[in-house]
């Protein structure tokens, strides 16, 4: 087996390094960020993947009110999930306001990790700075 | 290359059939198509079936088998699941296949059963198309993945949601006296508005419906159809499919679908055609707001111009440019692993003067359809000429 650079990590330890103020990205030699899990850079295919420094606060790129969720989210709608830019990567989030409408384009926000018992999984927070 | 004809097609009506195998429904529409193209059973050298969520609906896997037999046949079968774009991939995958001189005869199409289940748990089923760790997790549903686009469009281009609820009028329109549409009626512009919010700028009637249908198309090679006699003025001149990534965080813009950029580069090629040679098309409308990314990615719009289309009335069926004359998946109906051979059962009855709105559009020679997976993670493009 080749010896390769990859730091491959889990979303569980993308989220768990968000709950300990530590947020990371992955990113290949060219620059090219990504979130695990990944093994190859998604956009040139590089597999040398090193650990950075996420940046700690992201712009709103694109917003929605979520009227008709699914069950595992029916207790928190409406809702606004968006996605953000934080330099390197874009994430999806559901942001943290009690009036969705106040979700702007551009608004800053920092990630947060929420854990329910009924989502499988962790759930990106974003909080408006 | 062979010649890829169609030679018959089949549809059940779309809409609820909660009593109903998937099976059936299939096997309805693919009886239908096999007689069309006058076809027996033992001359059918495939079977290709699109389909998306069998498991969690039906609790039924291995659904390729299990509709081939519906129709007594025992050639191979092959089940296809690429989302909404389940049955267009499986239509790229028999014209590949006709044309590269493994089959002769293939019945191909898809089904889907979807009404049975209420709301949330097919709001679930749908939200599978998107990228489980990083999108459902994040409370993204289909309408809300298609919002963000929509909501990422207006902020670059403009537009309106009154633009956008003129493309769910006009599809409604379309749909009045397709006999096989699940919305046979009209809705204003004011209803499109008015009606509850799902995703915002999203409402109620920029969604398409859930739908239970199937559909099936008989595609031959040319030497099949000449040496049996068998009447099939439609060909299928060109082909294409392309991928994104699957969470829409990773793409460049959100505003814009490059898969089918890529997949309607490669059909136009493969038919030797420019998007000015195009007639009519059938787009994959699963919101208000795909049919006018659909439109500026086949090259038929620029960026940011499609949104007044309809409007306009540019894509009326009586316009410049007819799109979904066959009422579209928003009031045809999107039984999501029958709609891409659906579309192209619609394009041949549009083109061969047997649809409800040939009239309109007869002097049309060249269609386009575009069949969707995901937020475009998945698609195809085939180009439909009348055979000279």
């Amino acid at each position: 087996m080749s010896e390769r650079e990859t730091a491959s990590r889990t979303h569980d330890e993308f989220c768990r390094a968000i709950e300990t103020g530590d947020p990371f990205y992955l990113a290949c030699p060219d620059g090219h960020g990504s979130v695990p899990p990944r093994r190859v850079c998604p956009e040139c295919g590089a597999q040398s993947l090193t650990v950075e420094a996420l940046p700690e606060t992201g712009r709103v790129q694109a917003a929605t009110v979520v009227h008709v969720a699914t069950s595992a989210f029916a207790d928190s709608a409406p809702y606004v999930t968006a996605i953000a830019d934080f330099g390197p990567v874009s994430l999806t989030g559901v942001v943290a306001e009690t009036d969705p409408e106040a979700v702007e384009h551009g608004t800053d926000v920092t990630l947060a990790i929420q854990r329910t018992d009924e989502r499988k999984r962790p759930t990106l927070v974003f909080e408006p700075r | 290359m062979p010649s890829v004809r169609v030679a018959g097609v089949g549809l059940t009506p779309f809409g609820e059939h909660p009593d109903r195998t998937t099976r059936d429904l299939f096997a309805e529409a693919g009886i239908e198509a096999m007689s069309d193209a006058e076809v027996r059973a033992d001359a059918v050298d495939a079977v290709y079936f699109g389909n998306f969520v069998g498991e969690l609906a039906d609790g039924q896997g291995h659904h390729g088998p299990l509709v081939a037999e519906s129709l007594g046949v025992s050639a191979p079968a092959t089940r296809f699941e690429s989302a909404c774009a389940s049955s267009g991939v499986a239509v790229r995958h028999a014209v590949r296949a006709v044309e590269c001189g493994d089959a002769d005869v293939v019945v191909v199409g898809g089904a889907e059963r979807m009404t049975h289940v209420g709301t949330d748990e097919a709001t679930a089923m749908l939200a599978t198309a998107a990228d489980a760790i990083h999108e459902v997790s994040a409370g993204v549903t289909f309408p809300g993945a298609y919002a963000l686009m929509a909501d990422a469009y207006f902020e670059t281009y403009g537009g309106s949601r009154r633009d956008l609820a003129h493309v769910a009028v006009k599809n409604h329109g379309h749909a009045l006296e397709n006999e096989y549409a699940q919305f046979q009626f009209e809705v204003s512009v004011d209803d499109v508005l008015e009606a509850p919010t799902v995703a915002s700028p999203l409402g109620l009637l920029d969604a398409c419906p859930v739908t239970d249908g199937a559909s099936a198309l008989v595609l031959v090679s040319d030497e099949y159809a000449r040496d049996a006699d068998v009447e099939a003025a439609v060909e299928v001149t060109g082909s294409g499919q392309a991928s994104d990534t699957l969470a829409l965080q990773d793409r460049e813009t959100l505003s814009r679908t490059p898969a089918t950029e890529r997949a309607a580069a490669e059909a136009y090629r493969d038919a030797g055609i420019e998007a000015a040679d195009i007639d009519l098309v059938e787009v994959h409308d699963c919101f208000t707001c795909a049919e006018v990314f659909a439109l500026e990615a086949l090259g038929l719009y620029d960026p940011g111009e499609a949104i007044t289309a309809a409007r306009e009335g540019e894509t009326w069926r009586d316009g410049q440019l007819p799109v979904n004359c066959s009422g579209g998946l928003k009031a045809k109906g999107h039984p999501v692993g029958a709609t891409g051979a659906s579309q192209v059962v619609e394009m041949t009855r549009l083109l061969r003067g047997d649809h409800p709105n040939s009239d309109y559009v007869s002097e049309a020679s060249t269609g386009v359809t575009h069949s969707a997976g995901g937020t475009v993670a998945s698609t195809t493009v085939h180009v439909l000429e009348v055979a000279r």
